[in-house]
């Protein structure tokens, strides 16, 4: 076993996700038959090989820095479960 | 013949030629669905007003001689590209009431070159899924077979097609999901070079990996396409300058002198052995079309799925960090504070094998793992990458099987995440080196179900794509059969 039910438990915090009991049980031995099938990549010496990021190699892309049209703050908001004036309304942050 | 029935080539002659409204075929379209939808179960949402709207305009510019490329021609959309003032959800119930304030590119792209949209297709959660059962909406079912999966993660773009509930669709492919849906829905599906179609708008995944690209009737239409959907885009800025061919012209070329790979590690134990025969038929017509077979190897192919699953978890992990109720999509009523409304938003929000992506990539990125896993992955990835490239200088084209086997019931592998993974091993490889596939109908197994046959080029090739599958489609004379719904 490489990760345990309290390991599960802390990628869930990490991920801000809250698992049920069920699903901590479930997910420990899901994982854990992933990260085994994963290991396979460890018979590989990759000594020496660059890490690959990109499909295709880019360059940073810029454009001129000219004014264009934004989306505006009436229709940023419109999707947002809980909006007041200009702002995103949220539960309280601090106790 | 019914209208819904007809290739995009075929319908643009018979609207050019005034025989056909596109009204009348937009309500074609429509009556296929009233009649099969409730049992295949392609789309999440219908747009029937905007379409027939769009259908009388479209009559107004062909009455005046206005006739673009897809005038009139019905396209569905995988429910992951953003329609302006069309809610979008992404087969989630965490984006369920989600309107987009913008369209993606292709949706643009698609509206100017006069296609009309039927609706927007079901798809796994996220894109992450081969089998359309991890949507939030309900699974879509395989045309050919209503207990059996449609493959995906664009199960329902796929479907839409097969079942003549559209003339041609938009789906996305992450680690194959157009052109397994596309194999095991007996239709065309290919999956452009990265950089080649613009991701503006296409909900993220895996942001290395992802690419759009359409679903067809037929080679000639898919290149009818790509010619509406690939071009660069100053708005996504992994879209390249690469200028864009007429693909159409590569329809109907000859293909003699064309090499043509045969990688020996995708045709391996396990494989069915009817997707087998169905391959090495189709091996057989490519020679007798002038092309030239050869052995070639991609050493690394075995651990593409291994380097897959922790390349797109750690990408999704990261791009799904936004859904956090704040700014758009479900929030739970109840939370003391932020943390746990952000906690169980996500918990009630996203389905188990979304949140087991995101626990995958979280911990492949956490503190102490990163360069064991994730480092590790990104290595593999190079080497997977220079097989490709190394087999690209010893031929034009790599043929393989695009799925180890056929269509697989409902619920089968939904307990199995690991088994549900292995069904995409033979595409997976080519997102993670970002070159172009495409999968074409290669027959069918005995019990009716069809099989498909992947061709993969070097990057940018999509030329050669449409030549091959085109000399194949005609030469290999697939019996032309339609589901019986």
């Amino acid at each position: 076993m490489k990760l345990s039910t309290s390991d599960v438990e802390y990628v869930a915090k990490l991920a801000r996700l809250e698992v049920t009991e069920a699903e901590k049980e479930k997910f420990t031995a899901q994982l854990n038959d992933i990260l085994l099938y994963i290991d396979q990549l460890n018979e590989l010496d990759t000594q020496g090989v660059a890490p690959m990021t990109h499909a295709i190699a880019v360059t940073n892309a810029f454009r001129e820095d000219k004014i264009e049209e934004s989306l505006g703050t009436q229709k940023a908001l419109a999707n947002a479960p809980d909006a007041r004036g200009e702002f995103f309304r949220v539960p309280k942050v601090i106790e | 013949m019914e209208l819904y029935s007809l290739t995009i080539h075929e319908l643009q002659e018979k609207i050019k030629n005034g025989d056909v409204s596109a009204m009348q075929l937009a309500e074609s379209v429509f009556s296929r669905i009233d009649a099969v939808e409730e049992r295949v179960h392609s789309y999440v949402r219908l747009m029937k007003d905007e379409a027939l709207a769009a259908a009388a305009i479209a009559d107004e510019n062909i009455k005046k001689g206005d006739i673009q490329p897809l005038t009139g021609i019905p396209v569905a959309l995988k429910d992951i590209v953003c329609t302006q003032g069309i809610t979008t959800t992404c087969g989630s119930h965490i984006l369920y009431n989600f309107v987009p304030p913008y369209n993606a590119t292709v949706v643009e792209k698609l509206r100017d070159a006069g296609a009309l949209f039927v609706g927007k297709a079901n798809m796994d959660e996220f894109a992450m899924g081969s089998s359309t059962e991890t949507s939030y909406f309900g699974p879509t079912r395989n045309p050919w077979d209503l207990q059996r999966i449609p493959g995906g993660s664009s199960g329902g773009s796929a479907t839409a097609v097969a079942a003549d509930e559209c003339i041609a669709s938009i789906g996305s492919d992450t680690g194959g999901s157009i052109r397994q849906p596309a194999a095991l829905c007996g239709i065309v599906g290919m999956k452009p070079t990265y950089g080649r179609v613009s991701r503006f708008g296409l909900i993220a995944f895996a942001s290395s990996l992802d690419q759009i690209g359409p679903f067809t009737k037929d080679v000639e239409d898919c290149a009818i396409m790509m010619n509406v959907l690939a071009g660069y885009d100053p708005k996504e800025s992994t879209s390249v300058k690469v200028e864009v061919p007429d693909y159409r012209q590569y329809v109907g070329r000859d293909i003699k002198g064309f090499k043509v790979g045969i990688p020996k590690e995708y045709f391996i134990e396990g494989i069915d052995p009817e997707v087998s025969l169905a391959v090495k038929k189709a091996i057989e017509v490519i020679e007798k079309c002038g092309g030239q077979c050869i052995d070639i190897s991609l050493p690394h192919t075995q651990y593409s799925v291994a380097v897959y699953y922790i390349i797109a978890p750690a990408e999704a992990s990261s791009n799904l960090a936004r859904y956090d109720g704040v700014k758009y999509g479900f929030r739970v009523a109840d939370a003391r504070d932020l943390a746990e409304m952000y906690q169980k938003t996500r918990m009630q929000g996203f389905g188990a094998e979304v949140k087991r992506r995101i626990m995958i990539g979280t911990y492949a990125l956490s503190a102490g793992y990163y360069d064991a896993y994730y480092g590790k992955a990104s290595q593999v990835r190079a080497l997977i990458r220079q097989d490709f490239d190394k087999a690209f200088k010893q031929c034009d084209i790599i043929i393989t099987p695009t799925t180890p086997t056929p269509a697989f019931k409902i619920g089968e592998k939904t307990d199995d995440p690991l088994q549900m993974y292995l069904s995409d091993i033979f595409t997976i490889s080519t997102n993670l080196a970002g070159i172009p596939g495409i999968s074409v109908p290669c027959g069918f197994t005995a019990a009716g179900l069809p099989i498909g046959v992947q061709f993969l080029a070097g990057h940018f090739e999509e030329g050669k794509l449409l030549q091959i599958a085109s000399a194949y489609e005609k030469n290999a004379a697939i019996e032309k059969r339609r589901p019986a719904l």
